[in-house]
């Protein structure tokens, strides 16, 4: 069993529980190359959990996730250190490392798993502070930054690597929509300019519309709907429809 | 019984995290530059609490010792009793306590609000590995900085005593060095600053185990803090009896 090459992400029966609880039960979806996924859901119906299964934070109890035709659920380090480098990830509250500039925040991953010299990292790190828009605050530090300079620094550290999937969780939340749009702008051209792969997780239905090819939506463990904002929308499913329309 | 259970169950996950901490520590890639950044937030930032306790204990401890010492007309050998109490038992395990609570708790609640923040599943994401990166380092920088810090404590303790005794007598420096140092060996000061690099092992792996195991998110933190001075002080005052029978027996003449 594999992935066909044009596939970026293919999740394949996958269960996840936590206790008592499922969170994901035997759920199958795919993320085409250069595609943009939205994952809709309320609260606590596995949205963070599935993109941590598809960077191997967390393993699922069954099933298989396919990442650029690997199935990580089987990878050792050393092949899901070649996997990682092709994702990027934007964690919910970014995850800047408080003890490090923003520099040596974007710095870490080039210099660990790149042999660019000092001067490539230096360039690299200006270019993508300066596609977010932080070109000039490189020497500070995560707690003087503002909450959607977190974010844009969070999504600069995604991006240094140059990924080829790039995986938010809830890029736009506890943001203003203005910022919020900001950063479904930054989403967009990335995938655009790129080619880059976006899963986002967000209940942000109005930026799902802007950014998103196909929405999936997520509801007691279960794939209740898949398919355009405009599919989903017509959906049978009564959480899915209002999930979009309201 | 089920504090029972639940407790060999903690003695094994510490046993395990540490042998865990001894294995990767001699695993390259060798993380120097986060051990040099520890050294100095641990190490260089303890030194003024080490050195102002330090003094003041010994300052103190003059005070309490000498009446009886010069009513049993051995006021004379002050300087001496200073040297033997700071260099073999109160230097180290002093340190040891006081770096518990300053260290252990930044250990503990740095790595459990890492946990919180999702920055160690970031440094995960980045296939970098978060044990190597986070614990083993603060574990070297405890092991590394404790004996130091001890022989700060040491000396502060002596100059505090020296101080304190000197307002009382008028001892001149040279005379009080010379009395304190007269029948102070090697092994009494080697073996008892060295045993605090295990004070060091068990503060740093205590505290990093605290923080790297916990999921109650912010609450975790605390919780984490807290535990980590309390366990690492107890385990501290336990290993301190043991390795003063090891020291015992393989330094017979170390017995004062």
């Amino acid at each position: 069993m594999s992935s066909p090459p044009n596939i970026a992400v293919q999740f394949k029966r996958v269960t996840k529980a936590f206790g008592e609880k499922r969170v994901l039960n035997e759920v199958s979806f795919h993320v085409m190359q250069g595609d943009a996924l939205c994952l809709l859901g309320r609260s606590g119906t596995g949205k963070s959990v599935t993109l941590k299964m598809i960077v191997a934070l967390m393993r699922p109890d069954s099933g298989e996730v396919w990442v650029d035709q690997e199935n990580v659920v089987g990878l050792g380090e050393g092949g899901l250190s070649l996997v990682r480098k092709k994702l990027g990830y934007l964690f919910q509250d970014a995850a800047l490392f408080d003890s490090l500039t923003l520099y040596e925040n974007l710095a870490l991953p080039l210099s660990r798993l790149t042999r660019m010299s000092n001067g490539e990292i230096e360039s690299k790190i200006r270019q993508v502070l300066a596609e977010v828009g932080l070109a000039a605050d490189g020497a500070k530090y995560p707690s003087a930054l503002s909450g959607g300079m977190r974010k844009r620094a969070g999504l600069a550290r995604a991006l240094v690597l140059e990924p080829k999937i790039l995986l938010a969780d809830e890029p736009s939340s506890g943001l203003d929509r203005i910022t919020a749009s900001e950063i479904d702008d930054l989403l967009l051209r990335r995938k655009q300019e790129h080619g880059t792969s976006l899963i986002v997780v967000t209940h942000d239905v109005h930026g799902a519309r802007r950014v998103a090819d196909r929405v999936a939506v997520l509801d007691k463990g279960q794939l209740v709907a898949f398919g355009s904002v405009e599919e989903v929308s017509q959906s049978t499913n009564d959480v899915a429809r209002r999930l979009i329309t309201e | 019984m089920r504090w029972l259970s639940r407790g060999l169950e903690f003695a094994g996950n510490v046993g395990v995290f540490g042998f865990r901490v001894l294995i990767d520590a001699v695993r390259p890639p060798f993380e120097f530059a986060q051990v040099s950044r520890q050294l100095v937030e641990i190490g260089n930032r303890s030194v003024a609490l080490i050195v102002v306790s330090g003094f003041a204990l010994g300052a103190v401890m003059t005070l309490h010792t000498r009446n009886t010492l010069v009513m049993f007309g051995a006021g004379a050998i002050i300087p001496a009793v200073q040297a033997v109490s700071f260099f073999v038992e109160i230097g180290p395990l002093v340190a040891g306590l006081l770096l518990a609570g300053r260290v252990g708790s930044g250990i503990g609640a740095v790595i459990a609000n890492m946990r919180a923040s999702e920055q160690i599943d970031a440094i995960e994401s980045l296939s970098i590995d978060s044990f190597k990166f986070l614990v083993v380092p603060r574990v070297l920088a405890c092991v590394i900085a404790l004996p130091l810090l001890t022989l700060f404590m040491d000396f502060a303790g002596l100059l505090g005593g020296f101080l304190s005794e000197e307002l009382a007598s008028r001892i001149p420096l040279q005379l009080y060095l010379n009395r304190a140092f007269e029948n102070l060996q090697w092994s009494n000061f080697i073996a008892p600053t060295l045993k605090t690099a295990v004070f060091g092992f068990i503060i740093g792996s205590i505290s990093s185990y605290f923080g790297f195991t916990t999921d109650k998110g912010a609450k975790g933190v605390g919780e984490a803090a807290t535990n980590s001075v309390v366990i690492s002080s107890l385990l501290i005052i336990l290993a301190d009896v043991v390795l003063i029978k090891v020291i015992f027996f393989l330094f017979p003449d170390t017995a004062i």
